[in-house]
This record gives structure tokens, C-alpha cells and sequence, in this order.
């Protein structure tokens, strides 16, 4: 049996999530999921048009400013304070298909580890320049970008000392409600990675792995910003071609 | 039936946080000046024929305790059980909410038709529901159905297959009586009457 799905075969179901790659639902060491994991086992009774369907965003949406936290808070004129970063990559599906005109939403805390937040507690001081939100919607083959700055790491309550690893907050939607998703993207080299009770909800190393940026030294802006490359992958959908042909059989 | 084996994998979820409004609703976190409004935040079928109401609820947790920090979305089709693209203010059918304190939420919209569903036959109207907060390791997949749809309701082509009877209630909103008309259904992410959530 060929392996080769061809465009427009992709009209069947999405693919099963695999929930052992996700992190489940009831994570103790990660302590906010101790009431919030439903107890019940989720019910899979497949999908219909309401999961198959889902909100489309214009590009008409986006904001000249929006996919540059360096800049699209700043109140004085003057750049958010870090080290200066580019953020892209290409968002996929299972099929390994670029997922064009997408909204990809991202947030993050400020150089020194500090969310623009009323319920945030950690001293670090803010930055009247950052806030810390950005949004971009993927080109025709997939790829979105952001300009930003690294955000630092922080402690947060869970245990008496835990801190979390630098990271930012990725949203996106896919094409089908069925395919939502939010994430976390971690800087490659950190070893507070591999110390965080959130990151260590994920059981297996190669999927933790998966939410690594890789540094990119082709594509820093010289002289102003390191580049960090993410890719992200969506639900793919079955091919009904396959399905059919093995139904003839 | 065999199904090949995609050549990626998934990105795994990671728990949306604590702090999700400056991402999704920055205009609600005092975050102002970068996105001129919320997305979501607008009624979702503004300008689209049917009944005007409105569908709201409280979110809690297993220890009876309100969720003030989860974001949640609201997918639905059209009167006419068909399922939007894009309007000029953004996606139809379409909304995002930030809850309150209380962990209150409250979508203005019109009442959903009936989607085909994968038998053929009309699905009972409902709205789809994804939500995320701290504390939530992957989006939580759920759905609302109406007390007031109790034929169409019996043979749904989710709820009626939802194994224990006892829980499909779990799913259906009250009509209000006086007032807006509107319907109210909390969510249980936990413990007695925890709300069924699906695999989808």
C-alpha cells in the first residue's frame, strides 16, 4: 500500500490525538491540575461538521505592529528592554502540509521573567515598554515570525522554590475547531527545562523536545537580533481516498 | 480499518497559565493600545437572522470553587445549521471569553440550527466549547445543548450516544424564564456532575 496521501484526498476525519504524547490531564507535581483534571474518562464518539469546521481569520485582522512585541507597546517611543529576538517558523499538520492563513497568538513575560499582569506577584520590575502580547497570521506556505525580546525565567507557586524555564505562549487554530491548540515554546540550551514541574507533564522526552526552539544563526538580523526557529504541528486529517480503496478490498 | 501512519507528530499541549488574557484578551487584562479590540469579544452572528439570546453559565472547579482565570471559545453554526467563514469583524459564529472573577461567562448570540451529522441525519442544536486555563494541561473539548430541544436532544448523534443517561445532562443549558431570552448550563471540571468532555 502506498504511503502517499495527494492533495485534495484529505477530506476524511482528524487523526487520533495521541494523548500519551500530550500531557494528561492530572499531572500532580504540576499542583493546579488537582481539581481542574476532569475525573472521567474523555468520551471519543467522533468527530462531525462541528469539529471539522472552525473560525478563519483575515489578514485584514493584524495590526502593523502586532507580530513586534519590541515595539507594539511601547509608550515613550523607546524599545522594550532584552536581548532582541526573532521567533518564526512554519506551522504544519500531521501530513507534514503547511497550514497557510492561520492565527498564531503568542504571550510572554519581560526580560526579567515579569508578566503585565493585576494577579502577578514576582518583583521583578516591568518594562513600561513591553506587553507582552503578539499575533501573526502564517503566509502560503505556513510561516509566521515575531520580533520580541527573550523573556526571562521566574519562580511561581507550585512548590517553595520552582521556577519557570524562559518561555513563550503559543495559540493557534488550524482550520477545524478539532484542531486547537496551546502550547509553550523553550529555548534550546536551558537547563531549567528540564527542572519544571509544567514542562514535566509531558512524559515522553522526545515530545518535550518538540517544544524546543532551535537557535538559528542563518537567520539573525546581523548586528540586532538573535533568530530562534519553532515549527509547530497541527492535527492532520485521514485521507477518504485510502479509506475507500480499503473498503474495495 | 487500517489508516496510514502520519509522518508528524502533534505538538503537545502545554497548560494555557495564569496569565492567558494577556495573549488572548489583552484589552481585558489592562493591556491596551496594542490590538484595537478582543478577539471574540463581539456578538457572533451580529448581523445573521434567528433568535437573539444568550448563553451563559459559571465554570468551577472538583472543589466547588469558581475558575476565574480560564478562557473559553465558542464555536457554532448559523440559524440555518451552517457553519461560517469569515464577516468583515471576523469569523462568524465565533467567540472568545475570558470568564470573571466568579468564573462567569456570557456569549451573545443566536440560537444555533441543526448541522448535518455524520449519519445523515440533523444533529440537535448545540454550541461547541474549548476550554483552557492554569491548571488545564490540554484544551478542554465540550459541548452546550438546549432543555428546550428535547426530541431533537433524544437523538443526537453525541449526546444520545454519551453511555450514561445521567450525564448528558451534564450538556444541556435551562432555558430562562423571564428576562433575555437565554439559557444557562455551569461547568463542572470536576466531581459531582463533572461535565462530560469529549476526545473529538
Amino acid at each position: 500500500m502506498s504511503g502517499i496521501i495527494h492533495p485534495g484526498d484529505e477530506e476524511g476525519g482528524l487523526f487520533q490525538r495521541d494523548r500519551a504524547w500530550h500531557p494528561p490531564a492530572l499531572t500532580p507535581a504540576y499542583k493546579s491540575t488537582t481539581f481542574r483534571a476532569p475525573r472521567h474518562a474523555l468520551l471519543a464518539l467522533g468527530q462531525t461538521a462541528s469539529e471539522l469546521t472552525g473560525p478563519v481569520f483575515g489578514h485584514g485582522v493584524l495590526g502593523e505592529l502586532d507580530g513586534d512585541l519590541i515595539r507594539n507597546y511601547s509608550q515613550d517611543g523607546s524599545d522594550a528592554i532584552g536581548q532582541r529576538i526573532v521567533v518564526y517558523g512554519q506551522v504544519l499538520d500531521e501530513n507534514a502540509r503547511p497550514v497557510p492563513n492561520t492565527l498564531v497568538e503568542v504571550w510572554q513575560a519581560n526580560a526579567g521573567g515579569r508578566y503585565r499582569h493585576k494577579r502577578e506577584g514576582y518583583v521583578a520590575a516591568l518594562d513600561p515598554n513591553f506587553g507582552g502580547c503578539g499575533r501573526a497570521i502564517t503566509d502560503e506556505s505556513g510561516y509566521y515570525s515575531f520580533r520580541t525580546i527573550r523573556p526571562g525565567a521566574y519562580p511561581w507557586p507550585n512548590g517553595s522554590n520552582d521556577w519557570r524555564p524562559a518561555h513563550i505562549h503559543f495559540s493557534i487554530f488550524g482550520s477545524a475547531f478539532g484542531q486547537r491548540l496551546i502550547t509553550q515554546m523553550y529555548f534550546e540550551g536551558d537547563p531549567m527545562i528540564w527542572q519544571c514541574p509544567i514542562v514535566g507533564t509531558i512524559g515522553d522526552k522526545a515530545a518535550v523536545d518538540q517544544l524546543i526552539a532551535r537557535l538559528d544563526r542563518q537567520n539573525t538580523t546581523p548586528m540586532d537580533a538573535l533568530a530562534y526557529r519553532f515549527d509547530i504541528v497541527l492535527r492532520g486529517r485521514r485521507s477518504t481516498m485510502f479509506e475507500n480503496r480499503m473498503e474495495g478490498n | 480499518m487500517l489508516h496510514r501512519t502520519p509522518p508528524l507528530r502533534e505538538t503537545p499541549s502545554q497548560t494555557a497559565g495564569p496569565y492567558v488574557q494577556i495573549g488572548l484578551a489583552p484589552n481585558t487584562a489592562d493591556i491596551g493600545g496594542v490590538y484595537p479590540e478582543d478577539l471574540g469579544r463581539s456578538a457572533l452572528w451580529p448581523d445573521a437572522p434567528g433568535e437573539r439570546i444568550e448563553i451563559s453559565g459559571r465554570l468551577f472547579d472538583g472543589d466547588g470553587a469558581p475558575v476565574f482565570d480560564a478562557m473559553i471559545e465558542l464555536w457554532q453554526a448559523n440559524a440555518e445549521g451552517v457553519y461560517g467563514t469569515q464577516s468583515p469583524g471576523g469569523p462568524a459564529g465565533w467567540g472568545r471569553q475570558s470568564v470573571t472573577d466568579a468564573g462567569a461567562f456570557s456569549f451573545s448570540t443566536i440560537k444555533p440550527g441543526r448541522v448535518k451529522g455524520p449519519d445523515g441525519r440533523p444533529m440537535a442544536p448545540h454550541v461547541s466549547l474549548w476550554i483552557v486555563a492554569r491548571g488545564i494541561n490540554i484544551g478542554l473539548q465540550t459541548r452546550i445543548y438546549f432543555d428546550d430541544e428535547a426530541d431533537a436532544n433524544a437523538t443526537d448523534w453525541v449526546l444520545s450516544r454519551i453511555p450514561n443517561p445521567a450525564r448528558r445532562q451534564t450538556l444541556i443549558a435551562r432555558r430562562q424564564t423571564g428576562g433575555l431570552p437565554g439559557y444557562v448550563l455551569d461547568i463542572r471540571l470536576q466531581g459531582e456532575n463533572e461535565t462530560v468532555f469529549f476526545d473529538f
